[in-house]
């Protein structure tokens, strides 16, 4: 039969020829896969642009706010002067009108030669009232003797020099006007008017909307940190201590399936709902303080409680059971096989998830909103660490938020730099997570 | 293990500060955002000049300040609300329910409403209510009928404005702002129009003819922005055809992006907002809970602080950001120094 069949000529049609040439089958397959490449190269590539774009728009409009415009003067505040301004009702304006006078007589003495008046140089200042009274407060011994002060000038000035208002756009008003300009540059060659590194940016407090020279994000990062602190305190402990009980502990029945369902489920609430919760519970029952940083961290640690134990538990789920196996089989209780073995083991699985947990709290504005901590909010440094949980503070989204608001441009700049700084610091926290990770991972 | 350690004390701490919450020391400021700024102007000097600390200011709106006035007396509530208008008998009502009963009113001085279009769009110059109310009104007049506005150019009605697509931006229903331009724009222009006499004669209550004057059409040629104003200019930005409607001051500040129309003829200005000439300004204000005075550190000094002559007077910083200073604010500080209540005759 076989010799038959072999014999009668109908031999098999040469299927494959050399194996160098692709039938089309094979050519479809490869193509297949050239295509898939291809798109997955250009979802990394658009990814990439977008990424690339966000950073540059990023840091071209954040970075003039790390910079600012000084007006460097020398004012000397006599005895009496110092009196008389003190004893006013608007003491700051007070010291404005006598910095005033100094400079435009030693402008004239100087001989400029653009024309000016008080005004003008009323304009180019910012709001430095503040600025002097507080330095005369606690140095009286400079009285009577010259001090050299470098004061934040006015935001357009600051934006004449950085390009952001332009002689020609320039529309007089009481703000600035076109003669304004002149005297800038004078000054600006007298070497008055200089650019320097704005560290009030980076330590202040928020200002009025009148002073966007004055304006800073360093108290609303100390307040960020308050609440991060309360909610590390709250949440790791009882996330941790949740999720170990419901992994290694709980019996499998419905009531705790039930309970998994709605972690998960609250994983996803929006963190609006979590503001109310706070607004309600905390502020109108518990009677804790508005505008809190308690508060804030309180609610936030609702919002990341869910984030940390999903990621406890699948770190806790990762670890072999044949580690409990054995610590069991060597005569370990329940306990010891869990807190010895399983949960050092699950560490760096829980810190990442707790860290980024951390930057998702960290980064939240809108439960922010009910509790008051959105809004105006410049005291300052709290006093002491107590004060740091209960006085009013800001957070650094929250402030962020206030400033894009704000009408005069040089706000908006201030808050893509506060930006800036919200990034250095997710990403700070990202790559501790990171760094965590590679040094205590276990392979197994 | 030291994290245990130091998440115990951390915790311990919390609780401890927790308790010892007891006292607010700083005032508690809610309300309107067309006054926030000069609030918080008022407050960063308040902080600057005295001894107390910086009052906080939220912003959020007229009524939701209002809303969490009336919450109650205590100090989880808050101390003063702004208001971009005065506050209303059914708020009163609601106050009292909850034991606010003293109110004291405060008038901090003028604000004008002002219509903006970005500065290199179509040349709209010039506005009188009734154009505003037949571009957005949702029930105009129309050959003589009332009906469903379908005008989709400004030129449809008035030829003297630009062809123009008509894409407004107007203030949410939660802000002050609103029931001005409600009450000074869009009635106003249904009266001019005859829209408003067209349906009492149809047989409308003037209640409701009221009612149907101040309903906007819902087509998206009138867009509410429940947002602040930087919203409202984002929105013109992206529109070329789009006008906003914003704040005196907030368009002060802008000018180099927008351009203002006159209303009625007149151009907005603090000069012809405070002889009255320019027709849509409203009064601000902020109320102040009695009951707080002498509990809340540094109240009665704050509201004093905010309308005395060096800030609120006509050379003060307020007026310098735009507010247009109010001629009788010396009978104000007479009765906030006499701590004077609504409805106790002052």
């Amino acid at each position: 039969m076989y010799d038959a069949s072999l014999s009668s000529g109908a031999a098999p049609k040469p299927r494959g020829k050399s194996l160098l040439v692709q039938d089309a089958r094979t050519r479809k397959r490869n193509a297949a896969e050239k295509r898939f490449r291809a798109y997955g190269m250009t979802a990394i590539l658009i990814g990439l642009f977008f990424l690339v774009v966000l950073a540059v728009s990023i840091i071209r409009s954040g970075v003039p706010a790390f910079t600012q415009t000084v007006v460097d003067v020398e004012f000397t505040l006599t005895e009496e002067q110092y009196t008389a301004a003190e004893g006013e009702l608007f003491k700051t304006k007070a010291y404005e009108g006598l910095l005033i006078e100094q400079i435009r007589d030693t402008l004239e003495a100087r001989g400029l030669e653009v024309a000016f008046d008080a005004g003008a140089i009323e304009r180019l200042l910012g709001k430095p009232g503040g600025t002097l009274r507080e330095h005369y407060r606690a140095n009286e011994q400079d009285l009577g003797s010259p001090v050299s002060f470098k004061l934040a000038a006015a935001s357009r000035v600051d934006g004449y020099l950085t390009g952001r208002v332009t002689r020609e756009a320039l529309q007089d008003s009481r703000f600035m006007q076109a003669s304004d300009l002149d005297l800038i540059d004078a000054l600006v060659s007298a070497d008055i008017i200089t650019r320097a590194f704005n560290w009030n940016f980076i330590t202040g407090a928020d200002s009025g909307v009148d002073n966007p020279g004055g304006a800073g994000i360093g108290a609303s990062v100390i307040g960020s940190f308050f609440m991060m602190l309360v909610v590390l305190a709250l949440s790791l402990p009882i996330g941790v201590a949740a999720s170990i009980y419901l992994e290694e502990f709980a019996p499998q029945n419905r009531f705790t399936d039930l309970i998994e369902v709605n972690i998960s489920n609250l994983a996803a609430v929006p963190s609006i709902v979590f503001g109310i919760l706070g607004l309600a519970v905390f502020i109108q029952f518990m009677h804790l303080p508005q505008s809190a940083p308690l508060v804030g961290g309180l609610v936030l640690t609702l919002m990341t409680l869910p984030t940390i134990i999903i990621s406890t538990r699948a770190s806790l789920k990762s670890v072999p059971p044949s580690i409990r196996d054995a610590a069991l089989g060597v005569g370990a209780s329940k306990m010891q096989a869990v807190f010895h073995h399983v949960l050092p083991l699950a560490m760096p699985g829980i810190l990442t998830g707790t860290i980024i947990g951390l930057a998702q709290a960290l980064g939240e504005t809108a439960p922010l909103l009910l509790i008051g901590m959105v809004g105006f909010v410049a005291r300052g440094y709290p006093d002491g660490v107590l004060a740091g949980f209960t006085e009013p503070n800001s957070a650094m989204p929250a402030q962020i938020y206030t400033w894009a608001a704000r009408a005069d441009a040089s706000f908006y700049e201030k808050a893509w730099g506060g930006i800036i700084i919200l990034l250095i610091f997710l990403l700070t926290m990202n790559i501790i997570a990171i760094i965590l990770r590679r040094r205590f991972e276990r392979r197994w | 293990m030291s994290l245990t350690k130091l998440t115990t004390s951390a915790l311990a701490i919390a609780a401890l500060s927790a308790s010892a919450a007891a006292a607010r020391d700083n005032v508690q400021v809610a309300g309107s955002s067309t006054v926030l700024p000069y609030a918080s102007i008022v407050a960063e000097a308040f902080g600057e000049n005295t001894d107390f600390p910086t009052p906080v200011i939220e912003s959020g709106g007229s009524s939701a300040g209002l809303k969490r006035f009336c919450e109650g007396v205590g100090e989880n509530t808050i101390d003063v609300a702004n208001a971009s208008r005065a506050i209303r008998e059914k708020e009163i009502k609601a106050c009292a329910e909850n034991g606010v009963t003293d109110i004291m009113e405060v008038r901090i001085g003028y604000d004008g409403i002002v219509f903006a279009s970005q500065i290199s769009g179509p040349a709209f110059e010039a506005f009188e209510p009734a154009d505003i109310f037949n571009a957005i009104g949702a029930k105009v007049l129309k050959d003589g009928a009332i009906v469903e506005n379908d005008y989709s150019s400004w030129a449809e009605f008035n030829s003297d404005l630009p062809d123009a697509e008509i894409a407004m931006f107007i203030p949410g229903t939660k802000h002050g702002t609103r029931e001005v331009f409600e009450d000074k724009v869009l009635l106003k222009g249904c009266e001019d129009t005859g829209a408003m006499q067209a349906m009492l004669d149809g047989g409308m209550s003037e209640d409701d003819a009221e009612d149907a004057c101040l309903d906007v059409r819902q087509d998206g040629r009138s867009v509410d922005i429940d947002g602040d104003y930087t919203e409202t200019l984002a929105r013109i930005d992206a529109n070329t055809n789009g006008i906003g409607v914003f704040g005196l001051a907030f368009y002060e500040n802008n000018q180099d992006k927008l351009k203002v129309a006159t209303m009625g003829g007149v151009a907005p200005s603090t000069e012809t907002i405070a002889s009255g000439d320019y027709p849509v300004s409203r009064p601000l204000f902020f109320y102040v809970k009695k009951a707080h005075i002498g509990v809340i550190p540094g109240l009665k000094e704050f509201a004093q602080f905010f309308i005395s002559d060096e800030l609120a007077g006509p050379s003060g910083p307020l007026a310098n950001y735009g507010l247009v200073s109010d001629p009788q604010l010396s009978d104000t500080q007479k009765s906030v120094n006499e701590e004077a209540t609504m409805g106790s005759g002052s």
